[in-house]
């Protein structure tokens, strides 16, 4: 009923929930995505799955991309897909980023994100995953 | 909370008004991309709207403003007002992105939806504010926000755009502004009705504070409202009931000598203009790109046979743009 409008910028979400420290992974992914012509929503450290959920839902982004270092992923993330789901916003697409070892990985991929970067992921990587999750169909 | 019925609305525009804040949004980002199948919710709305206090938070980068903001957010809804915020970041000139980091200083209860907030890129538009703004102000107005909160790109002497959209404008400066205070004389200081020096912490306030409360003296050229000065430390949570009681005193001078309604008046004129202006800009670009005829009126006045003004009537009347 609501038609889509993809005529504008892409919107992506940056948040890192958690309790581990320091943002400068996250700073870095999001000025480029920034510099991809996106606009980047920068939504800080130490974000509940509940407020990502939210602020994603009223940014109305098509992304949102977590960063997480504090090892709390397979509890953050799965939060974050089912909070999504229960808010009927699962056309937003979730990337993650941050030390995720390989078994966790494959979870996280069959729970619904869409994309998991390690620490050694090249930026273009991220930009070209944030346009085509972001705009499906499309080059 | 709706006057009169609904039902003839367009879907969206009952979505909205049926407190759904996922539609609110994307109705925000269509309005925000220039989506013309909007426009007749935007009508639908329009009537439902002009009731909410719009207060815009305008000064430099880094002084306090989304801080001052989420305080006077949480201010507000220990008293159960229901909050709307837009906050603008400037856009890159270069790839047409944006980092919005307004977001970051919000801190609210969980799952309170009282508050409604929305970072917005000014997308090349200047003035402090984005095109958009005064639309998706109205969009939170008929959402049932009771105060709307506009925070300004914070460029400084140039923000003076937000005096269009808000009824009350503070405009927020540090301690030890010094030199800029002084630049600042210039745009800023005309569109303030409140002064809130933030950083209050910070040694210095009170001589800013008494620096600024003799400028709005001067300022004021005897008018009925003179500019209230209020000191605030974001960090420590001190000053912001003393703050929205000074943006309160000026609302109430509104009503008091019913300038309110003057001001809208004014307000919407300028948006008229602005709309037509846009609309004009349009027509012309397009019939400049596909008329033909165009085309052989530039080569006439290329070749000094037509001049460039008798062109230009030629140009109105062929496209209509004179009746
Ligand atoms: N000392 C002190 N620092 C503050 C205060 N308010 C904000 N800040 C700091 O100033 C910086 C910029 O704040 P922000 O609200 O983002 O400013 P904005 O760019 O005007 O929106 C942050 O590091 C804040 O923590 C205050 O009252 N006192
Ligand atoms: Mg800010």
């Amino acid at each position: 009923m609501v038609p889509d409008s993809p005529s504008g910028p892409i919107r992506v979400l940056i948040a890192k929930p958690g309790l581990d420290g320091h943002d400068r992974g996250a700073k870095v992914v999001a000025r480029a995505l920034r510099d991809a012509g996106m606009e980047v929503i920068y939504a800080g450290l130490r974000q509940t799955p509940e407020e990502i959920v939210e602020s994603a839902v009223e940014e109305d982004v098509d992304l949102i991309g977590l960063s997480i270092l504090s090892g709390a992923h397979m509890a953050l993330i799965p939060r974050v897909l089912a909070l999504l789901k229960r808010r009927k916003a699962r056309r937003i697409r979730v990337f993650a980023g941050g030390i995720i070892p390989d078994e966790d990985a494959k979870r996280l991929s069959r729970l619904g994100v869409r994309a998991i970067f390690g620490p050694g992921a090249s930026l273009d990587d991220i930009v070209a995953a944030a346009r085509r999750l972001a705009r499906p169909g499309r080059t | 909370m709706t006057r009169g019925g609904t039902a003839a609305l367009p879907p969206e525009a009952r979505a909205v008004l049926a407190g759904d804040r996922a539609a609110l949004a994307r109705l925000i980002t269509r309005t925000e991309n220039d989506d013309p199948t909007v426009d007749p919710i935007l009508r639908a709305l329009y009537p439902r709207t002009g009731r909410a206090a719009v207060v815009g938070l305008t000064g430099p980068l880094g002084v306090g403003k989304s801080s001052v903001l989420n305080r006077l957010v949480g201010h507000l809804r220990t008293e159960g007002v229901r909050v709307g915020v837009v906050a603008v970041d400037p856009s890159s000139p270069f790839s047409g992105g944006s980092i919005l980091g307004d977001r970051i200083r919000l801190d609210r209860a969980a799952g309170d939806d009282g508050v409604f907030f929305r970072s917005m890129a000014a997308r090349g538009h200047a003035g402090g504010v984005a095109r958009a703004t005064r639309e998706v102000v109205r969009l939170l107005d008929a959402f049932g926000m009771q105060v709307v909160f506009v925070e300004t790109v914070g460029s400084g002497q140039s923000d003076v755009e937000v005096h269009s959209v808000a009824s009350t404008s503070v405009v927020i400066v540090v301690p030890h502004l010094g030199d800029e205070v002084q630049s600042m004389k210039a745009g800023l200081f005309e569109v303030a009705d409140v002064f809130c020096v933030n950083k209050s912490d910070l040694p210095g306030a009170d001589v800013a504070a008494r620096y600024l409360t003799e400028l709005a003296q001067l300022g004021a050229h005897g008018a009925a409202w003179v500019p209230r000065v209020v000191q605030t430390s974001a960090t420590q949570g001190t000053g912001l009931p003393e703050l929205w009681a000074a943006v309160r005193a000026h609302e109430d001078y509104l009503d008091a000598h019913d300038l309110r309604r003057s001001d809208e008046r004014r307000r919407l004129s300028l948006e008229i203009q602005d709309l037509v202006r846009e609309r004009v800009d349009r027509r012309l670009s397009e019939a400049w790109t596909r008329d033909p005829e165009l085309r052989r009126l530039l080569d006439e006045v290329v070749a000094r046979r037509e001049d460039p003004h008798s062109a230009a009537d030629r140009v109105v009347r062929r496209t209509g743009l004179r009746s």
